[in-house]
Formats: structure tokens, sequence, C-alpha cells
């Protein structure tokens, strides 16, 4: 079966992602160690007293060797232990549970939004290409990388929720909600979202279709006189997913990141809130588990996108 | 002058505001109207004669704590690009002229290092650090040099085979000699565009720690903060958390009109975000 080079790339990129988060782990646990001192007097700050500095040490196993506590720790998740938090005592796993739910449909809102609109943008921006259009997704592109995602996120609330009360400032969610209800709860921080991630997008899309476009096999296609959106939807498009689908999944990787900031400003209950919560408490297990996932699905988005290229384009499967 | 001449247009709107922002750090307790902790009113008073920007949400002058905020952005985030630089630069370089394992090592080890979020690995770091400015300053550079690193191995790899380099082994001249005299003076130019960009996401990035509370501690003015102190206040329809987030916008704006315009005539070396 290995023998087929397909197969043997992607088993190649599968493992490749598992050493790697093999890998994240450690970081992530070296992370938390490599403090010059005491954790513990950290964590509780100078004025705890010796027994319950101890009993923090004891609780977080730091008698034992950092070894020991990396293997219990990594031996727990894989089989599904997140452990327990230090500041309320509850099961890590039962806490993140519906929370990771709330980010993936943040996420995954945005993600539709923003994607078949980049991808349109980008090809309107190659049929105007150097026109009026075309500069202002250049222009876009500038602000979305200057520009703090809290910003975009207070303009939204203060004009759209406050000024014109069309939408709720605060995106709270909870289980008895319908998924329209759910929907336009998280309209103005999927829209953040989107605007934080669209004109990068729009524009490697724009940048990939153009590459495309100096073929010679689009010079034919204008010599038959094939109109131009025919053209780049029929020719130059196909031709250009695989740069096309490595910029999408890497966007949707930025997702993941962007979500804790704009998870902060809408007040929405999602993963990032959480992990920035405790992380201000100096929870550590609790930052650590959500550390490693939002990590995970990071590493996991990229290898999707490696896997995807290697299917759209065969010429990656023969490296030279 | 003959460089800012070669800037465009757009590129001098930058540089200015760039002057603006760096010089009224550098002479905010004299241009500032009031102290910088000093309580000058009630709570979000509106824009005044008195109050330019209006007042914060404990009746501090906006306008004030927006100058002393930008001396803590420019010397937090400078700080933290200029030792990512460093240490970037030099493994970047080390790693080039040395091949072979050394070479693989760093590369490696940075390949992990740069695939997953830096703001998640700096949330996980911070939960354990002391919250002081020492450790803000170091999480960042540490964290951004992985990209600086990526972009001067490249850079140098380029220029270690050129024949002034080999001509410099061949006279016998140390590792040391061959980065700091052969490469380094070749290799400013994409680094000086790489310093800007990167100073711009420093800044965007002291930003959104403060933002979530976990960069520079109150009273101490710091834009990032000031946007997390004032939120409260915009559902409320007042607008003094929008103002220091404009001006992080602003100069993140005009250092990228300024790099964009650098890059266009060399190549285009622009790296990602995050």
């Amino acid at each position: 079966m290995l023998s087929n080079p397909l197969i043997r790339m992607i088993a190649q990129r599968l493992a490749l992602g598992i050493v790697l988060l093999f890998a994240i782990s450690l970081v992530i646990f070296i992370g938390t160690e490599m403090l010059p001192g005491d954790v513990a007097q950290s964590i509780l700050g100078q004025s705890a007293t010796e027994q319950s500095l101890a009993n923090l040490r004891e609780e977080l196993g730091l008698n034992q060797p950092a070894y020991v506590r990396y293997l219990d720790w990594v031996g727990g998740i894989l089989q599904g232990d997140l452990g327990t938090s230090l500041t309320n005592k509850q099961d890590i796993g039962s806490m993140i549970g519906t929370r990771l739910g709330n980010t993936f449909f943040l996420a995954s809102v945005a993600a539709v939004m923003s994607v078949p609109l980049a991808v349109l943008l980008g090809m309107i921006a190659v049929h105007y290409k150097d026109g009026f259009i075309d500069k202002a997704i250049s222009m876009s592109t500038l602000g979305a990388i200057s520009l703090p995602e809290f910003f975009i996120g207070y303009l939204l609330i203060y004009f759209v929720a406050v000024q014109l009360g069309w939408f709720p400032s605060n995106a709270l969610v909870h289980s008895g909600m319908s998924l329209m209800e759910k929907l336009y709860a998280v309209a103005l921080p999927a829209t953040t979202l989107t605007l934080v991630v669209l004109a990068h997008m729009m524009r490697m899309t724009r940048a990939a279709i153009l590459n495309v476009m100096s073929s010679a096999y689009v010079e034919t296609a204008e010599l038959k006189g094939l109109s131009s959106f025919k053209i780049i939807f029929h020719h130059a498009f196909p031709n250009a997913i695989a740069p096309i689908i490595t910029v999408v999944m890497l966007n949707l990787g930025y997702l993941v990141v962007g979500v804790v900031v704009v998870e902060v400003i809408f007040v929405y209950p999602g993963m990032g809130q959480l992990m920035v919560d405790h992380v201000i408490k100096r929870d550590m297990p609790v930052v650590q588990a959500c550390g490693l996932i939002f990590a995970a699905t990071y590493i996991l988005l990229n290898m999707t996108a490696d896997i995807l290229a290697i299917i759209a384009n065969p010429r990656l499967r023969h490296p030279k | 002058m003959k460089f800012i001449k070669s800037l465009s247009f757009g590129a001098k709107i930058g540089l200015i505001g760039f002057l603006v922002f760096a010089l009224s750090a550098v002479f905010a307790p004299i241009i500032a109207p009031y102290g910088e902790t000093e309580i000058v009113g009630e709570g979000w008073e509106p824009v005044s004669a008195q109050f330019l920007f209006g007042t914060d949400q404990l009746g501090r002058d906006l306008l004030t704590r927006l100058i002393y905020g930008a001396r803590n952005t420019f010397f937090i985030a400078g700080a933290a690009t200029v030792i990512s630089f460093c240490m970037g630069t030099f493994l970047g370089f080390f790693a080039a002229v040395m091949k072979g394992w050394i070479d693989q090592l760093l590369s490696r080890f940075n390949d992990m290092m740069m695939s997953f979020p830096t703001l998640i690995f700096a949330l996980v770091v911070l939960s354990v650090l002391p919250a002081n400015i020492i450790t803000l300053i170091l999480v960042m550079a540490v964290l951004d040099s992985t990209r600086v690193y990526r972009l001067s191995r490249a850079v140098a790899v380029d220029i270690e085979v050129m024949e002034f380099v080999e001509a410099a082994r061949l006279r016998g001249e140390k590792q040391m000699w061959v980065i700091f005299r052969e490469i380094l003076p070749n290799a400013l130019s994409p680094l000086f565009a790489e310093f800007g960009l990167r100073f711009a996401f420093a800044v965007l990035f002291l930003a959104t720690l403060s933002f979530l509370g976990l960069g520079i501690q109150p009273p101490e003015a710091d834009w990032g903060s000031m946007v997390k102190e004032n939120k409260d206040g915009i559902v409320f329809g007042i607008p003094a958390a929008l103002i220091p987030a404009a001006a992080i916008a602003t100069l993140t704006i005009c250092v990228n009109l300024v790099v964009d315009s650098i890059l266009q005539r060399t190549t285009s070396l622009k790296g990602g975000r995050g």
C-alpha cells in the first residue's frame, strides 16, 4: 500500500504531525517549568504561608522530578483526563467541554463567512487588475495587518451595537438557544474575525490566480475569445486552487488565535476567555490544557493544508 | 536625505506620523497637559477645550495618558524588537556559516517554535512568570526572534556562497569575522525592512497582551491597558476606549507604510502575521 506515493506522503505528514504534537506538549510543559525559583511561590505571591506553599507543591506534584510529572500529564491527556483546576477544583475536561464547542462554532461561522468572500473578491481583483477595486483591496490588506482586533471589535460594538442597536454587544450563548438565535448572537464577533483574516486571504488568492494568468493555456483561452470571467473561473482558478487552499488553511489557523482576543471583547463563553481568565488567576493546569488544545488545532489545520496541497497538485507528489 | 526623497508619498506620511509619536514619547513630561496618574476631573468627561480627548474611567486626562502611553509602548516594543533582532540574526547567521548538524538542530527547533501560535505560548509562559516589564520584554523578544532567525538564515545562506566570503575564509578569518564583517553589512537592507515590520507586530502584540490584562500593569499608562480600562464605557456610548485603540492602529499603519515602500524597492521579504 505504501508503494503509492500519494498515500506514502500523506502517512509521512500524519506521522510528522504526531511528532510535532508531542514536541509541542513538551514545549508547553517546559514553558511552565523554566521559571527560576519556585512555581508555587510565584502562583501564590510573596505573602503565602509556608503551609499553603507546601500544600500547593504537593497538589502540583512539584516534589516529584519533572519528567515524572510530564509523563503523568501526557499519559492523563491520552486517556482523556485533562487534570483538575487549581482554583475551583473542577475537572478541566468538563470545564472545557461546552466552551470548546462554542469556540469552534464561532470560528466556523467566521470561516463560512470569510472564505467564499475572500476567494470571490480575489477573483474580482484579478478581473479589474490595477483598477480602483484592485487598489482598494491592496490598501485594505495594509489596514488589516495594522489594526488590532479590539479596535475593529469595539468600533463594531460602538457603531453597530450601541448606536444602531442592530446586534447585541455581548455575545452570550447557551445550550437552550436555537441555531438562529446563536447566529444572531455571534454576528458581531464573527464579523470581526472575518475582517481580520479577509484581506490577507483575498490578496493571496489574487496573487495565486495572477500567477496562473501568465501561462500559455490562459493566453490560448484569451485567443479563443473567451470572456475574462470565464477564463478566470474555468481555466485560472482550478489551477490556482492548491495555493489558495494553503492560504485558507493558514488563515483558519489564524482564526484560532484571533478567537482568544475576540472572545474577550465580546464576553463570549469560549476557550479563549477561559484561558485568559485562568492565566490571570495563575491556574497552571487549566492554562496548559487550553494551550495544548489551541496548539493541536493549529497544527491539525496546517497539516490538513499540507495534505490537501499534495492532493490538489500532483507535482508535489514527486519531490526532486 | 536621499533616503527620504526616494520614499513614496504614503511612506512620507508614515514617516511623519511615526516621528510625531516618537517625539511625544520622548518629550512626554513637557508636552502632557497633566500628570500621568493625576485625577483632574469626573470619570468619562466628554471632549472639551480643557480635555481634548475627554477623561478616562477615573477622571484622568486621556490625552496625557495617551502621551505617556506612547512612552511605554515605544520603550517595551522597541526593546523587545532590538533584543529579538540581536538574538535572531546572530543565531541565523551562525546557523548559516556553521552548516551541518548545528544548522539542522537550530532550524528544526525554530520550525517547532513557529509551528504554534505566539499568543498561545505567551499566555502559557505568562501564567507562571512574575508580572513585570523585564519578563514581558524577554518573552516578546524570544518569541519574535524565531521569525527573525528564519529570515536572517535565509539571507545569510545566499551571502555565504559569495566569492568574498570564500576569500575571507581562505585568508584564514574566524567564523565571527565572517558573521560580523562579511555577512552582516550585506544583509542590512532586508533586515532593516524586517525590523520595521517586527516593531509594528511588537506594538500590536504588546497592546493585545495589555488588553488581556497580562502586559503593563496599572496605574502606568499603556495603550492596550487603556482600552481595557475604558471598554466598559463603550456599551453606554462612551468612545473613550476607541481613542487609544486608534492610536495603536495609526502607529502600526505609519510603520507599515514606510516598510511597504522600502520592501517594494528591495524584494518581497514580507513575513506573515502572528
